[in-house]
């Protein structure tokens, strides 16, 4: 994929904290084309969030993004600082946050907030920046956009609250949305609705997306690649269909198989033991390890990058062996385009 | 809308006539005006006509009702001391006390939204918490030790102000202000900053809390993600959530500035409505004290009834609860 619009090399964040340096995302590295849509996979507290916000460079102190690169169209944005950031974010990259409840300012009307973002990059008259509001509403499958303008978001319900938030990240056409587990706090049935209009947005207008999420069932559906993070490290990655047919590391064979929809029901849902480590007290070594029921003597060294077919990687000691079994589905829908 | 406001007005009323019972019942219970009103050495005649005169020697209850009514046309009574309409004496008085209530509220909040702004916006840094250190003095210094302090520095030692009084006035639509001229404001400024200093430190930690809470927000966060200049997203997002609090507490500090700013109002000599309640309590001049009253809960009532009608436009969340 040389054709990448975002390439997040080794990056790493860290919070400075009393109990020593957090590294909350430690050597992350992915990267999303033209049109794609990457399922950042992981636990609370894997790092996924802070990574998203690490691009947006919106981490706040006591937190900083101290190494890697962040490519966004061949340019380096980890070394932008201020002003530099600001034209970047909104512009080129933006992002859509879990909870729509909360994203949108309460007391403000959603044309105010909106045509307040097409200003922020566009110098244009407050009717102009209106109407760029009103098509990017409509955009996002928003029914009678222009009365919509006009509402404040208690008016509105989570799934379009939550259309609003994408149709304002979409203002001016970024190559590359964050979205931080958008359809978390909405219905299935919004949750489907919303999957399928970011699906058709991505082939469209070619954004990229990078999905943040801890639900493999979403992203099963919807991604394209996948990236599975744990305690801040990218412990495998690949093409969604083959990854989640045939795991390679054992955190993420954990994670398919403790998803309902694989099994008969009634009976006892397998389970990963344990629960993910606190970042101030990592094992040395494989992090997964402790809970890892294929952990050997080897895993108290840093495992190594292990490649595969398809340009898949693991991060593990002992990856498990490929299966030949037809792939399984975790839900019957799926978003993904034909290609 | 409409019927929102005939509430509150209906509300309005009926704190207004229980204040005026409790106030009427308070004033009767203090002592016999009577006593205070005439020579002690005048004789049981002279006595005996001046409560027939002011009608003492009804029941108390016909007292209230024939006040009341004369209320209701106009007249609130006559000062046993100043042998004037009462309402005349308060409005002579009311001119001073609002400039100097409005002064102050001005300089209050000027002064401290800005710099609570700041100081939630940037919560660690050293000029920060140089504002918090000055904000805590202000409401903590008592305001009679800091007019003090004022007078003895601007207008003892360094005489660039005058030390008290309220300087030439101007009628403006009836009303004798001092705010329009140069040497009027020289009058205002020591007793109006003594005045705001305590609201000015309230304002700055209302503000700051408010800011805090709303910078750490999603909405802020998205907002930035927007790429949104920090100062578009100060003046849009944060000054617009945090106005609720800070006009209830504008309201309520304007109401409690213009009834009783009576210790700056002595310690500056300002001839102001402070001045004539606390005169009027000494010497038990009951039709001033209960007019007073009366109207201090009639001008409280009203900014709270402006206070709701501002919460409106400020936060629809709120329209829809008073519509429903």
């Amino acid at each position: 994929m040389s054709d990448a619009v975002l390439r997040v090399n080794n990056l790493q964040t860290q919070f400075q904290t009393r109990a020593g340096v957090l590294k909350a995302v430690d050597g992350v590295s992915f990267e999303v084309a033209r049109g794609r849509i990457l399922g950042l996979v992981g636990e609370s507290g894997s790092g996924k969030s802070v990574t998203g916000y690490s691009i947006l460079g919106l981490i706040e102190a006591p937190g900083k993004v101290a190494g890697g690169e962040i490519i966004l169209n061949g340019q380096d944005i980890t070394r932008l600082k201020g002003e530099a950031m600001r034209r970047v974010r909104g512009a080129q990259i933006a992002m859509v946050f879990q909870d729509p409840m909360m994203t949108l300012n309460p007391v403000l009307k959603i044309g105010t907030q909106m045509i307040a973002a097409v200003r922020a990059h566009a110098r244009v008259s407050r009717k102009a920046a209106r109407a760029r509001a009103r098509d990017a509403l409509a955009k996002v499958g928003i029914p009678s956009p222009e009365e919509r303008l006009d509402a404040y978001p208690h008016q509105l319900s989570g799934g379009m609250r939550q259309r609003v938030a994408i149709a304002t990240a979409l203002l001016h056409s970024p190559a590359v949305i964050i979205a931080d587990e958008p359809t978390t706090a909405l219905d299935v049935s919004i949750q489907g609705q919303i999957l399928a209009e970011v699906r058709r947005l991505a082939d469209e207008t070619g954004t990229a997306f990078v999905w943040v999420t801890h639900d493999l069932a979403v992203v099963s559906s919807l991604a394209d690649d996948i990236c599975v993070m744990y305690a801040g490290r990218v412990v495998e990655s690949g093409p969604a269909d083959s990854v989640i047919a045939s795991p390679r590391h054992p955190y993420t064979a954990g994670l398919l198989a403790s998803v309902p929809a694989e099994h008969e029901p009634g009976t006892r849902l397998p389970q990963v033991p344990g629960s993910t480590p606190s970042l101030a007290n990592l094992p040395s070594g494989c992090a997964f390890a402790p809970r890892c029921a294929k952990a050997g003597p080897a895993c108290t060294t840093t495992p190594p990058v292990q490649h595969f077919e398809d340009g898949r990687t693991a991060l593990c000691h002992y990856p498990i062996e490929p299966v030949s079994c037809p792939p399984l589905s975790l839900t019957s829908t799926t978003y993904r385009s034909a290609s | 809308m409409i019927g929102f406001l005939i509430q509150r007005i209906l509300q309005a009323l009926m704190v207004v006539i229980a204040m005026s019972i409790i106030v009427f019942l308070g004033v009767y219970a203090i002592g016999n005006p009577i006593d205070v009103m005439i020579d002690p050495a005048s004789d049981q005649a002279l006595r005996e006509a001046l409560i027939q005169r002011y009608g003492f020697d009804r029941p108390l209850i016909e007292q209230y009702f024939v006040f009341m009514s004369n209320m209701l046309h106009g007249d609130l009574g006559e000062s046993f001391i100043y042998r004037l309409p009462v309402l005349g004496l308060i409005m002579s008085r009311l001119p001073a006390t609002l400039e100097l209530a409005l002064t102050a509220m001005l300089i209050a909040t000027c002064l401290g939204i800005p710099l609570g702004l700041w100081a939630g916006y940037k919560p660690d840094s050293l000029s920060a918490k140089a504002i918090m250190g000055f904000s805590v003095l202000g409401f903590s210094v008592p305001s009679f030790w800091v007019g003090l302090l004022l007078i003895m520095v601007f207008a003892v030692e360094l005489g660039w102000l005058p030390s008290g009084g309220r300087g030439p006035t101007t009628e403006v639509l009836g009303m004798n202000l001092s705010i329009t001229s140069l040497e009027g404001w020289s009058h205002i400024l020591l007793p109006a900053l003594n005045l705001a200093l305590f609201k000015l430190g309230l304002l700055i930690r209302l503000t700051r809390a408010g800011t805090v809470e709303v910078m750490s927000s999603d909405y802020v966060r998205f907002a930035r993600a927007q790429g949104l200049s920090e100062g578009k997203v100060v003046g849009l997002h944060v000054l617009k959530n945090i106005s609720i609090p800070i006009v209830t507490v504008f309201g309520l500090e304007l109401g409690s500035t213009l009834a009783f700013a009576v210790v700056t109002e002595t310690v500056f000599n300002w001839p102001g409505m402070g001045k004539l309640i606390i005169d009027s309590i000494t010497v038990l001049d009951r039709p001033v004290m209960v007019a007073y009253l009366i109207l201090v809960v009639f001008l409280f009532v009203m900014i709270n009834l402006v206070v709701d009608l501002i919460y409106g436009q400020l936060d629809p969340r709120i329209r829809v609860k008073a519509a429903s």
